[in-house]
């Protein structure tokens, strides 16, 4: 009996607490109308600030000549609607291929690098095992000093990958941080399983092909977005060890036709004429950068719910 | 297949006598075994960081070992193995090149203005952020402002300038109200603010993640109980919130101090030349144009070094620092 007025007394006022949303903490006071007026007010300034940009570029990317020239550059408001920018670029020619290197870098190094890791991140996940302190310093030292540009220029150059893909996918095929990432999470994994496993005669391939792989599928698509992303960003390697336009990657093309206003030849682009009602150099330029926000998009939604556990993971053990 | 540890030294042990292992008692597995133990049950786990090693030792020690070009009369013709040493004419040659030190002085600027600019972004974001309390508003803000960290320099850069730049959006708008000639992207006294933006823009949502985190590990009792003893909203920021993420803070700001020398090189040598080099050569462009550009190869492999090793102290240094304030820091003395 006094136990039952005991909870009701309790329950009682925690609901006449609860105000305009569930979610709100008792302790918080009522929202004032200033801070949340204010509230609403920042965080949509910061939205807007992220996609604002974005929307412009798509907007232009598919925007007429004359929209473009009525809006006298990037597009706001929305006028004419045509794709013939993006016809134009990917009907062959520089920007075709640049993609087509793109997606072989990115999906060749993305492979490579993720296998090698969970390898050694696997490999480094039992403390004990042998030469495992200075395996992991091998790793570490790599995070704390650089070779630096030059030294790795004239490697690369030594070898023979000047104008080679794999100049761009090899120097930076392992990252420790990535590597320590997948490692932390593979020792949080309980060892009890991986013990049980052992004393039925699975060895350390069978373990992590069978127990650990399963078990750690966010993390993993984490590291290999944060690879994959590298590979698909980077242009200052191409800018470095590829002198052959045929083989630029998209990002150095977006550099030197978007940023820097060079007509590539070949390209088709900023050459085309006005009166004939092709797109002018413009939609073209917002075309190739949509070219290369999209694979991100396309990507992040996937992967971005595991960010805290990957980065999280890393930050705490790195 | 693979017998464990145990299984191997209880069935093998008594059987021979003469090893070293068999003589030891072992209570502990995994320790004092013979190195042929251990050998055959890690094997597996060598063979398995193998590739990672190889690519590390080829692609990251040998090139180490490359600097040593910077004591040589370096010329690729020639090559390192022919040629002359000559000491440290290279690293005295770097420190008596003004444009060095102006590089040095551009890229501790940097660092300093967006150690001001930038660093606190994220933590009044996180704060922002942390007081929403509407699950879906939150993870929509969240999903937005990660987004950047994402695209490349070159589209960060592409995309402030269609904004920004002579051409660009803003331009237009300026120049309808009679303000004309408005171009950030090639002003060099308005640089630091406009590369310090684009850090913002790519990054300072991404940065948020981290303290997010820490955030959520405080024990809304402590929130309550702060509410009793009378805190009010600033109250409990600062008397909860910020001590929670305090530890958080430190290790960001010795890990960018430790980065000191480090500044954005991908956005820098993206704009070096529509800002000229006046403003933006930072150390890294400096290596780069005075090297790859140049072929001083030698020269630019010193002035490479110093930065690397200056780097290195910094990260050390920092780490240390951390300690005496009671963090964990980047490593921990083990």
């Amino acid at each position: 009996m006094s136990t039952r007025t005991h909870t009701e007394s309790l329950t009682v006022p925690r609901r006449t607490r609860r105000r305009s949303s569930p979610n709100r903490p008792a302790w918080e006071g009522p929202p004032t109308v200033l801070g949340q007026t204010g509230k609403s007010v920042a965080l949509i300034l910061v939205a807007l600030a992220v996609l604002f940009p974005l929307y412009t570029v798509v907007l232009t990317s598919v925007s007429s000549n004359a929209t473009v020239n009525a809006a006298g550059g990037m597009v706001v408001v929305p006028g004419e609607i045509t794709f013939s920018a993006y016809r134009q670029i990917l009907s062959g020619g520089i920007v075709t291929r640049s993609v087509v290197v793109s997606v072989i870098i990115t999906a060749v190094g993305t492979i490579l690098s993720t296998v090698v890791s969970i390898l050694a991140a696997y490999g480094l996940s039992r403390p004990n095992s042998l030469f495992h302190r200075t395996i992991l310093f091998v790793f570490l030292i790599t995070m704390f000093f650089g070779a630096g540009m030059i030294p790795m220029y004239l490697l690369v150059s030594g070898l023979g990958l000047i104008d080679s893909l794999w100049a761009l996918i090899l120097p930076g095929a392992v990252s420790a941080f990535n590597v320590l990432i997948l490692r932390s999470f593979f020792m949080g994994i309980n060892p009890s399983i991986t013990e049980a496993a052992r004393i039925d005669g699975a060895g350390d391939w069978r373990i992590l092909w069978k127990i650990v792989l399963p078990m750690s599928g966010a993390v993993i698509a984490v590291v290999a977005l944060f690879y994959g992303v590298g590979y698909f960003n980077s242009f200052f390697n191409a800018m470095l060890y590829i002198n052959d336009n045929a083989k630029w990657p998209l990002q150095l093309v977006l550099r030197s036709y978007v940023l820097q206003g060079v007509t590539l030849p070949g390209s088709g682009a900023g050459q085309v004429n006005v009166e004939t009602g092709a797109v002018t150099g413009l939609p073209v330029k917002m075309a190739i950068m949509v070219l290369a926000l999209v694979p991100i998009l396309l990507v992040y939604p996937f992967v971005q719910r595991h960010f805290t556990k990957g980065v999280i993971f890393g930050a705490i053990k790195g | 297949m693979t017998a464990t540890a145990t299984q191997t030294l209880t069935t093998s042990g008594p059987d021979t006598p003469g090893r070293k292992s068999a003589a030891t008692p072992k209570p502990a597995p995994g320790r004092k075994l013979s190195l042929r133990h251990r050998l055959r049950r890690d094997g597996a786990l060598l063979l398995m960081v193998l590739p990672a090693v190889a690519l590390l030792i080829v692609f990251a020690y040998v090139p180490m070992l490359g600097n040593v070009i910077a004591w040589l009369d370096y010329s690729p013709y020639v090559g390192i193995i022919d040629s002359v040493w000559i000491g440290w004419d290279n690293f005295a040659r770097v420190f008596q090149n003004a444009t060095f030190w102006h590089a040095v002085a551009n890229t501790l600027t940097i660092t300093a203005f967006q150690l001001v600019f930038y660093f606190p972004i994220p933590i009044i974001l996180a704060l922002l952020l942390n007081s929403v309390s509407t699950p879906w508003v939150r993870s929509t803000i969240q999903s937005i402002v990660y987004l950047p960290h994402f695209f490349s320099w070159v589209l960060v850069v592409t995309i402030f300038q269609q904004i920004f730049g002579g051409a660009g959006l803003l331009h237009r708008v300026l120049a309808n109200a009679g303000f004309d000639g408005f171009d950030l992207m090639t002003n060099p006294d308005t640089f630091l603010v406009l590369i310090t933006s684009q850090a913002v823009w790519k990054d300072a949502g991404w940065g948020i993640i981290i303290f997010l985190a820490a955030l959520g590990t405080v024990n809304p009792e402590q929130y309550e109980a702060a509410t009793m003893d009378g805190a009010g909203k600033w109250g409990r920021i600062w008397h909860v919130t910020l001590p929670a993420i305090r530890p958080t803070i430190i290790l960001l700001l010795i890990l960018r101090l430790g980065d000191a020398l480090t500044v954005g090189f991908e956005q820098l040598i993206l704009q070096r030349d529509a800002v000229g080099a006046d403003a933006a050569e930072v150390l890294d462009t400096y290596v780069y144009y005075q090297g790859v550009i140049n072929g001083d190869w030698a020269f630019a492999a010193a002035a490479g070094l110093v930065k690397g090793v200056v780097s290195l102290l910094l990260v050390l240094g920092a780490n240390k620092l951390a300690h005496l304030f009671g963090e964990d820091g980047v490593y921990r003395k083990s």
